[in-house]
């Protein structure tokens, strides 16, 4: 925000507010010609601006380049290609079968835009958590308001600069801002309110969105869990949860492995190849690797070291945890047995810290993930059907990947979204598109087949002629069709 | 009772849903038949209570509430397996090997309000859902509706499984202390007040929320040429209007939309069709208590608005009732206009062309659901694409609440979250993303230390060249 303009408060919120809803009301965002080119246009924001897409993620998070380019930069593109690809059949009246109830008639599912909706995204994945939604909310043909994380500086500014030079600005604006601006813009009554973070923040998004009878989206996190059998390729294993957790910001995203359960007898094995696979994707020195994301502010590292300095805790650190103040950096760490009591096992890590519990039997794993809040994601690596089977049908949680980590979330045709404690609402290809649109039953009847029964004077024959008519039989229908019963 | 006692209740709930019983088809199909035998074998029972709670006819009872039911659980007999079944979803190329599926999974304990105007039907409906997905469930009936708040305190523990669906009977002190326990959603049927408190509530827990509203249903009359037509579009007006618990319905007609030169062809039919219909009080239900008698007569005492009337108008405190009244353009800002009438009182505001209804509407809250009569096609499509509603129908007006194939349930102020048929089971269920892989085909690309060649691979990935994918994992290409 330029430092001549007045601060954002309510009025202008409002003002903002109004203006979109000016916008909503002239219909133009409605069409197709309208969504399919500001998804265009987004999709060439996202060529052209590559490098400089790049460089506000490193300078906010210090992302090696990869992972910007894999996680944000190429998922975000196919979001939005695939948006355009099948924006014309999600927008189709969906023709639906009606009942015997109301024969004769016809009903279809038309899909229209919710109006004017509020977009606050994380600084996690800055660009990807701000643009997903977009492109749902664009697609649905909503006017939009994002509010991208403050905690994530360069990439909050360049879409406060960069949006309005390819995106329509009547009707998508960039409001960059903290606390003060945030609960300016939720005092105003929006017609959904899509929010990615925390829990915290998740219920004063709700509780300001019940004031207004808004529905949200909350894209929340958790602890999520991984189980690991002992009868895996234990090589593939490791990476595959490696890569999910510091291959994934460095431990920083909702849905990376938050902790491991496995037996006490596997432990030992599972340790060492953990200990052997960092080496080899971090080398001897982590804090010197270009390939780990840095810790986004201090608050946040002293946060993470908070959970590795407590007493119970700090003995258990099997592998890493040597630190960097200065530069944000903390290394891949792995914990060994830390106790449930503990911080690290209260809250979601939210960080490269790792712990390792055990167990007898890897069946009791489950209790332990039951026992808990529902997760966003829940892991199992295993090769026995028998427990996946127990693991998909007794674990709840967002979603569920089998023998790998993460991954789940670039599947456009799974929901992505929480359930209990880990959110609210779900999105992602068609589920954008949906989460977005509000899906308006239409149902068509003519003036004929019309039943006297339905209308007083009540008589004996027309409880019986409805009776007959709601538990769909049809031949007192056809009797009704030809003029029975004429009471 | 007491909050500590409902805390105890909620966890016993709790230990039958962990137990995994309510997850088994065999439980849910069970629960579902049990509910069907309750509504069969107790129909008289509801018709009592229904006429002691509102004076409802029983044939009323039966179309709205009864008959609507024993269609639902019926269709959801027939349907539960398919629901329940997992999803399998199509997996790109660039994930394969791997496989790809939808598991349906309960919430876990569920809290449903129901409302007074349809006091059987709403409770039931959502248990319905709520059962089929396999929740365990409590249901807070209204309090306004005393008889049927009783008969289904009594007899559902009869037919259902007493440890996982439970009726908790009380008023707004027992609602509250329901809402500071933490439930896996919370259906609500009522008002817009009351739903904020609720979500107020919902949103410490972060409990989801379905909140069933209401609002000012219009239904826009068209000048229709054929007297059959016209006919048959003012019985189904007075159907949609008085049919339903004498308006009090939350789908019910509000006020009629018509163009100024054909308003008193509609007044005199709706005149005609209503001594044709009442031909005797019992036909139409009464106002459900003293407060909302008063709130409808001083929606009437208003002299502009008394001054519309054209038919009706008298009342009966002693009996609570209302007589169906018709008023003709009341002011637009006065309170019949600007809140949801919920009772026998219809306002028809005439408008110079019909078309002038889609601007009027557009600036409105955006109701529950909008009927328009009309034979030109031209006119529906705008209707369906320039204005907003939780529904809308066609010539006709409350039936599309037993359509099971299209959902149920509002936008903006009329509220959110649609359920019914298979709605409802999706309503009370995790959509539960399952991927499944394999340990076979890894490619080291995926796998720090990057360099520029995993990044050039992955760009190609992206961009689906998979010639090029298999030229650079040979070598062959730098």
């Amino acid at each position: 925000m330029g430092e001549n303009l007045p601060v954002f408060d309510g009025e202008r919120a409002a003002e903002l507010v109004a203006e979109l809803r000016t916008a909503f009301g002239s219909r133009r965002t409605r069409s197709y010609e309208w969504r399919a080119a500001q998804l265009k246009a987004l999709a060439r924001m996202i060529n052209e601006k590559e490098a400089e897409i790049m460089a506000a993620l490193y300078s906010d998070l210090a992302k090696p380049q990869l992972e910007s380019f894999l996680h944000e930069v190429s998922l975000t593109r196919s979001a939005c290609l695939l948006a355009l690809k099948e924006l014309k059949r999600w927008m189709k009246p969906e023709k639906v079968s009606s009942s015997l109830t109301t024969f004769p008639s016809s009903a279809e599912i038309v899909s229209e835009p919710l109006g004017v909706v509020l977009i606050i995204s994380a600084w996690n994945y800055p660009f990807i958590l701000s643009l997903d939604p977009l492109i749902g909310a664009i697609a649905a043909g909503n006017a939009v308001v994002l509010k991208p994380s403050e905690i994530a500086p360069a990439t909050s500014s360049f879409f406060a600069r960069t949006l309005p030079e390819y995106l329509d600005s009547s009707a998508i604006r960039v409001v960059e801002g903290a606390v003060a601006e945030t609960t300016a813009l939720l005092e105003q009554k929006w017609d959904k309110i899509f929010y990615t973070g925390n829990g915290k923040v998740g219920r004063i998004v709700m509780a300001a969105a019940a004031k207004h009878l808004t529905p949200v989206v909350l894209e929340l996190g958790g602890k999520s869990p991984v189980v690991v059998d002992s009868n895996i390729n234990l090589e593939v294993t490791v990476k595959r949860i490696a890569v999910g957790k510091w291959g994934c910001n460095n431990g920083q995203a909702c849905i990376a492995p938050d902790y491991i359960i496995t037996t006490k007898a596997f432990a030992p094995k599972l340790v060492d190849a953990f200990k052997g696979i960092l080496e080899k994707f971090y080398g001897e020195d982590p804090l010197e690797s270009k390939d780990l994301s840095c810790i986004v502010n201090s608050n946040h590292f002293a946060r993470l070291t908070n959970l590795l300095d407590e007493d119970k805790v700090y003995g258990k650190i099997i592998y890493g945890g040597q630190r960097d103040e200065k530069r944000l950096k903390i290394a891949p760490t792995l914990l060994f047995d830390v106790p449930q009591d503990s911080l690290i096992m209260k809250e979601e890590i939210f960080g490269p810290l790792l712990p390792i519990i055990t167990v007898d039997k890897v069946e009791e794993s489950f209790d332990i993930i039951n026992s808990r809040t529902k997760p966003l994601a829940a892991y199992i690596f295993t090769k026995d059907k028998n427990l996946e089977e127990k693991f998909v049908n007794t674990v709840s949680a967002g979603g569920m990947l089998i023998n790998d980590t993460v991954l789940h979330l670039a599947n456009p045709n799974l929901p992505f979204g929480g359930v209990g404690d880990s959110g609210i609402g779900a999105y992602h290809g068609k589920f954008s598109f949906e989460a977005f649109s509000h899906k308006k039953g239409v149902l068509h009847r003519s003036f004929g087949g019309e039943a006297p029964a339905r209308y007083p004077p009540y008589t004996p024959q027309k409880q019986r002629f409805l009776k007959a008519l709601l538990n769909g039989d049809i031949i007192s229908l056809i009797l009704a069709l030809i003029g029975w019963p004429k009471s | 009772m007491e909050s500590v006692g409902l805390d105890l209740l909620v966890e016993e709930l709790r230990d039958t849903f962990e137990s995994g019983k309510t997850r088994d088809f065999s439980w849910r199909k069970a629960q579902l038949k049990s509910l069907l035998k309750l509504l069969e074998e107790k129909e008289e029972d509801i018709f009592m209570a229904l006429y002691k709670d509102l004076g409802k006819h029983h044939c009323e009872v039966f179309r709205d509430e009864v008959g609507v039911l024993i269609k639902s659980v019926n269709y959801a007999l027939d349907n539960l397996k398919t629901w329940m079944a997992a999803k399998k979803v199509y997996v790109p190329l660039a994930a394969i090997p791997s496989s790809a599926e939808m598991v349906p999974e309960p919430l876990g304990v569920v809290l449903l309000f129901s409302s007074w105007n349809f006091p059987i039907g709403l409770s039931l409906e959502p248990i319905i859902g709520a059962i089929s997905a396999g929740n365990a469930v409590v249901l807070k009936p209204s309090e306004i509706a005393p008889a049927s708040s009783e008969f289904l305190a009594k007899n559902i523990p009869l037919y259902l499984d007493n440890k996982a669906v439970k009726v908790i009977q009380g008023g707004k002190r027992v609602g509250e202390q329901l809402l500071e326990l933490k439930w896996d959603k919370i259906f609500f049927t009522g008002s817009n007040r009351v739903a904020r408190t609720i979500m107020s509530a919902a949103a410490k827990h972060l409990t989801p929320v379905a909140l069933e509203l209401g609002g000012k249903c219009p239904a826009i009359i068209d000048s229709l040429s054929g007297s059959r037509d016209r006919k048959v579009a003012i019985d189904r007006v007075v159907g949609g209007k008085w049919g339903p618990c004498c308006g009090q319905a939350c789908i019910g007609i509000d006020y009629l939309l018509v163009e100024e030169k054909f308003a008193p062809v509609v007044i005199e039919l709706l005149k005609a069709t209503i001594k044709r219909f009442y031909t005797k009080r019992e036909y139409i239900s009464k106002i459900v208590n003293m407060q909302h008698f008063q709130r409808l007569s001083n929606l009437l005492k208003d002299p502009a608005v008394a001054e519309s009337i054209v038919c009706g108008g008298s009342i009966d405190s002693e009996t609570l009732f209302i007589e169906p009244t018709i008023l003709v353009n009341p002011p637009l800002d006065s309170d019949i206009m600007t809140e949801e009438i919920f009772g026998p009182l219809l306002p028809i505001i005439t408008l110079k062309k019909i078309d002038d209804c889609i601007r009027f509407l557009r600036g409105r809250p955006k109701p529950l659901a909008i009927y328009a009569f009309t034979n030109n096609e031209k006119f529906r499509k705008r209707l369906i694409e320039e204005t907003s509603s939780g529904c809308i129908a066609f010539n006709d007006a409350v039936i599309q609440y037993a359509c099971d194939t299209i959902a149920f349930g509002g936008v903006g102020q009329s509220g959110f979250g649609q359920y019914h048929g298979k709605f409802s089971f999706e309503l009370f269920s995790h959509s539960k993303p399952v991927l499944r892989r394999s340990f076979l085909t890894e490619f080291s690309f995926r796998y720090p230390p990057w360099n520029e060649r995993k990044l050039k691979f992955m760009r190609l990935l992206y961009r689906f060249d998979y010639f090029g994918l298999v030229l650079l994992i040979l070598g062959l290409k730098r």
